[in-house]
């Protein structure tokens, strides 16, 4: 059987070969990664992204070009070093260092040498680039910010993170991505689409041309251009009011519910989060734990509403018919709703739902709210319909605005007070607090400036929205849809009425702006903080919501002002400068203006601590107009995209 | 009216494999050298086409000639491969080629058809008994001759010769010299990846096994010992010259081979490079040019010894079934053929071509698809040289020339 061994040594080895073949092509599918890696390079043009403008159309932020020096170490010969040292500002250490990673990185491909020059920092380079062989540049495009303000509501510009590329394979490695702000919510509007090149690469990875003749490759999609409603003056003004203080102010068109301002405090200059300082300049941002100037206090900052909080109780009991205008209650300086239980009050006498509201009496609303409790003798279910008209007014819930943060806030139900009495032990004295806007209630600013709006409307309110106009695009409709609350239109008369004298005969009476009918309601609410392990009660957060005018109002404001004392000290002044802003577009009670610009609550502030470099960047870049009116005239706009 | 009886009798499956084999390799170097050396292919073209009038000399010859010279031709061959010492040009590390002008020729390609004419004439000429140590000293010298000589130049076609050791099995060799070629690859390997010492260790025990389970009377104390002698110094010998006589490159290739080293971009980037390239490949393959790893000139040589990976690459494991295909046919074909000769001359020879193909085939693609160390032996018919081509076209066609002749045979 010699014949048979050459024959079955074939048979056995092309088996074998075929197998291992197989298991090459068909079961490892390692390879074909690999092979990609190695052979296809994909490169991205990047589109511009869209320009953001104002409700009156002026430029907001807008794209400017900036340049990364790049280097191939191979080809870099006959090199001056000093002359580039010179014109690119970098010490001849930092050079060497630079080169050397660049090497090692590899020799023959580019690397980033100096990243995200400005057009002055280029331009000396420029001139000389064809001295410097192995040196080129690349032309990227970043956010220019027109203005120094409205950093909360734009968000910034980073670069996308793990996580993201994971679940949104659109991103790769090194992309930007909007975070926080507009930038964030409408990132797919205003990013465009970027436009792939495939190429074909030879084994010193040098493209050799396009990838089957560029079947795959597709073409950039320019991002859109968007209007927000923000009001750019206002927006501004209040930043600037806010200036050494900390909080929030939420202005929305009633007939809109268009955000016209959203402010932040503190903030920071939105153009310090691009170019060469922006990762320092965003660490000490992220890392203000106390003062927290990524975060939104317009959108997030959550607080018991106080005295505000009036106005929907005296609505939901003149709806549910505990009450009507004349209904009389006395108050002895308080009232005591309970045996020991008291109430305290600044008010005395006889008080109806009028002088109830612009006194604010606590002992008027306690009792409204005892009778609305009191109505039905299940109390959960009375529990339930008071809540279910405040929630009508937005509360209680995520309002389905269009920035990506938000909370909820609170408006308790009988569910809640199931849990905290399981024993069912409770009645409207128990939870008395919340008719005065305290126990349970919690309301964002940009919730309580909604609930003025529907005052304002008399009974109806538009999903506050930030954004006015899409090119090319409708806005959701959604925020076309009319909300109306479950208390209906002919009780709103007495209750604005009563707004309306709390700038007449009440808390507000000192703040009255000569010729604007302003209807407005002062609150404060009590605050606490851990300060060296001790639970001690800070200066109260100084609230104050209104609109205006009167009979065709054009504005809803909540203004909050964290430790700012009595609603009508900080937050009420603030609310009636913003008022006059808007509607006239000049102040004329510069006595008022002045002194809230002056205020300044730091020292308060310094008791929670915080950091120090911080708060330097916080603040500089809004000291003074002139910086603003300065970079407004001198700002040079890249103006290469826009003449299509 | 000869050519007229070679036409009738030729095996045309041989030829029409053969073109195939011959078209296919051609377009693969087409396309592996389509962006870098265009002008390879066009060469190639030109050694194919001279490879026709080729054939018909071979064919024209009478198949006695080969016969009656082949001591001749042998003698010329060795004198050949001796020549590359005084002669020799260095092209890729290896010394095994004489130059005229722009054109090289390597005549170890045309040595291993002169060795099959001078093996298939020696085992024909006498009546030869290959139990007989002289016959197989004389025999195995025939193999030597060659192997001495090319193997400082060019160790991969050493080891065709080795193998024609086969073809001496078929015609009587005893089986133990096999079987002693089989233990000791099996012993080589195994030195490699373990230790020594376990290698010795576990022979010893093999080795005391067979013993005690063997017959009373067959039991030889002294040959066992002599055997785990020799056993034990081969081993300890093959640790040695591992690792004093082998050179570093030489050693590389079986480490990274028994993954006993990783370096990807150093020895390791040819079998890497070529297993990308052969499995980025798939199913049904990227298609004809459209390699991405062929077209960025990924793997090293791939118009020579590394072809078969753009035939992997651009084919895929179907292109790759039929390429096999091919070659096994055409193995067993003449294998069928050598056997039915009548005389021992050309049944000889026809089974060390069958044999030399098949080792070239088998090396070459075991080496592109990472499970034999690397060795520069070329896929017959595919790669590129005009040396290579010529000498397997020589070497079958010969073959193809006797097979027609046998009808009017004396």
């Amino acid at each position: 059987m010699r014949k048979l061994l050459l024959p079955s040594m074939i048979i056995i080895a092309a088996s074998l070969l075929l197998v291992r073949i197989f298991y090459l092509q068909v079961i490892n599918d390692t390879f074909k990664l690999k092979s990609e890696n190695n052979a296809i390079k994909i490169q991205y043009e990047y589109p511009e992204r869209g320009y953001i403008y104002d409700r009156n159309g002026k430029l907001l932020v807008a794209n400017q070009a900036s340049y990364d020096i790049m280097v191939i170490p191979r080809e870099i010969k006959n090199l001056d070093t000093l002359e580039l040292c010179q014109l690119l500002d970098v010490s001849k250490e930092e050079f060497l260092e630079k080169i050397a990673k660049a090497k090692i990185y590899s020799p023959r491909l580019p690397s980033v040498f100096l990243p995200q020059l400005n057009k002055n920092e280029f331009a000396a380079f420029q001139e000389k680039i064809r001295k410097f062989e192995g040196f080129y540049f690349q032309k990227r495009s970043l956010r220019d910010y027109e203005v120094d303000f409205g950093a909360n509501i734009f968000g910034f510009i980073t670069q996308v993170n793990e996580k993201t590329i994971e679940k949104h394979p659109y991103y790769k490695s090194g992309d930007l991505i909007g975070k926080q702000g507009v930038e964030e919510y409408y990132e797919d509007i205003l990013r465009g689409i970027k436009g792939v090149k495939y190429f074909q690469k030879d084994k010193y990875n040098r493209l050799i041309g396009s990838y089957k003749e560029g079947k795959y490759d597709t073409i950039a999609v320019q991002g859109e251009d968007i209007n927000l409603t923000i009001d750019a003056e206002i927006q501004r003004y209040g930043e600037q009011l806010m200036i050494n203080k900390r909080g929030g102010i939420v202005a929305i068109e009633p007939k809109t519910g268009e955000i016209l301002a959203l402010v932040t405090a503190p903030s920071y200059d939105p153009g310090i989060l691009v170019g060469r300082q922006r990762s320092k300049n965003y660490t000490l941002l992220y890392h203000d734990s106390i003062a927290k100037p990524l975060y939104d206090r317009g959108l997030l900052a959550e607080y018991p509403p106080g005295s505000p909080f009036k106005i929907l109780t005296g609505l939901v009991g003149l709806q549910e018919n505990v009450i009507d205008e004349h209904t009389t209650f006395m108050c002895h300086h308080g009232f005591s709703y309970a045996p020991g239980r008291f109430m305290k009050c600044h008010g005395f006498g006889p008080h109806q739902l009028n002088n109830g509201i612009y006194n604010s009496c606590n002992s008027y609303f306690a009792n409204v709210y005892l009778r609305i409790i009191g109505k039905y003798r299940n109390t959960p279910y009375a529990v339930d319909t008071w809540s279910n008209h405040v929630k009508s007014f937005g509360l209680g819930q995520f309002m389905g605005y269009d920035l990506p943060t938000g909370r909820r806030g609170n408006v308790p139900t009988s569910k809640l007070y199931k849990k905290i009495y399981p024993d069912w032990s409770y009645s409207g004295k128990t939870i008395i607090s919340n008719s005065i806007g305290q126990g349970e209630v919690l309301m964002t600013p940009i919730q309580l400036a909604n609930m003025m709006a529907t005052v304002a409307n008399e009974g109806y309110y538009y999903t506050p929205h930030i954004i006015k106009k899409i090119k090319g695009e409708q806005i959701d409709p959604k925020f076309k849809e009319k909300h109306t609350t479950t208390v209906d239109k002919k009780y709103f008369k007495p209750v604005i009425q009563g707004l309306f004298d709390v700038y007449n005969f009440g808390t507000a009476s000192s703040l009255r702006v000569d010729g604007i009918d302003i209807c407005g309601k002062t609150g404060t609410a009590e605050n606490f903080a851990k300060i060296g392990g001790k639970r001690v009660q800070l200066k109260d957060h100084s609230i104050f919501v209104a609109f205006a005018p009167k009979d065709n109002p054009k504005i809803a404001i909540a203004i909050m002002v964290e430790n700012g004392g009595f609603g009508a000290t900080i937050a009420g002044p603030i609310a009636s400068l913003m008022i006059e802003k808007y509607l006239r577009k000049k102040i004329t009670r510069v006595d008022l203006e002045k002194r809230v610009l002056g205020i300044s609550l730091r020292d308060q502030y310094a008791k929670l601590g915080g950091m120090k470099e911080a708060s330097a960047i916080e603040s500089t870049p809004k000291d003074s107009i002139r910086k603003y009116n300065e970079v407004k005239t001198t700002s040079v706009k890249d103006t290469t995209k826009k003449t299509n | 009216m000869k050519n007229q009886s070679v036409k009738k009798n030729i095996d045309w499956i041989c030829i029409i494999i053969y073109s195939l084999l011959v078209i296919m390799g051609w377009l693969n170097i087409y396309s592996s050298s389509l962006s870098s050396m265009e002008e390879t292919s066009s060469k190639q073209l030109v050694f194919i086409i001279l490879t026709i009038p080729l054939i018909f000399v071979l064919l024209f010859v009478d198949g006695k000639v080969y016969e009656k010279y082949a001591s001749v031709i042998y003698i010329i061959g060795l004198i050949s491969l001796a020549g590359l010492f005084v002669l020799g040009k260095t092209i890729k590390g290896q010394a095994n080629w004489y130059s005229f002008g722009s054109f090289g020729i390597q005549p170890s390609e045309f040595v291993k058809s002169a060795t099959a004419l001078a093996l298939a004439k020696y085992l024909s000429d006498t009546q030869i008994n290959l139990k007989n140590t002289n016959r197989q000293l004389q025999v195995l010298s025939i193999l030597g001759l060659p192997i001495l000589l090319i193997v400082f130049h060019d160790p991969g076609s050493a080891l065709i010769y080795c193998f024609l050791i086969v073809v001496l099995y078929r015609e009587g060799l005893p089986a133990w010299y096999i079987w002693t070629g089989f233990i000791a690859i099996l012993l080589f390997v195994l030195t490699l990846v373990l230790e020594p010492e376990y290698v010795i260790l576990i022979s010893l025990l093999a080795i005391i096994i067979v013993y005690l389970k063997s017959r009373l009377a067959d039991r030889n104390i002294i040959a066992s010992s002599i055997i785990f002698v020799l056993i034990s110094g081969f081993v300890l010998s093959v640790d040695y010259v591992f690792d004093n006589v082998f050179k570093q490159h030489h050693r590389d290739r079986f480490n990274i081979l028994l993954g006993k080293a990783v370096d990807l971009k150093g020895i390791g980037y040819n079998t890497n490079q070529s297993e990308i390239a052969i499995g980025s490949g798939g199913l049904f393959g990227k298609g004809f040019l459209e390699g991405t790893q062929t077209k960025g000139g990924f793997v090293p040589e791939q118009h020579t010894d590394y072809i078969f990976t753009t035939v992997g690459e651009e084919w895929g494991f179907v292109g790759s079934v039929v390429v096999v295909a091919l070659f096994v046919t055409l193995l067993l074909r003449l294998i069928y053929l050598a056997e039915r000769q009548k005389t021992k001359f050309s049944r000889v020879y026809g089974y060390c071509t069958a044999a030399i193909l098949f080792i070239h085939f088998f090396v070459n693609i075991a080496m592109v698809i990472g499970i034999f160390p690397t060795i520069g032996v070329p896929l017959p018919f595919f790669s590129y040289g005009g040396s290579g081509l010529w000498g397997f076209t020589i070497l079958l066609f010969i073959f193809l020339k006797m097979d027609a002749n046998k009808v009017n045979e004396w």
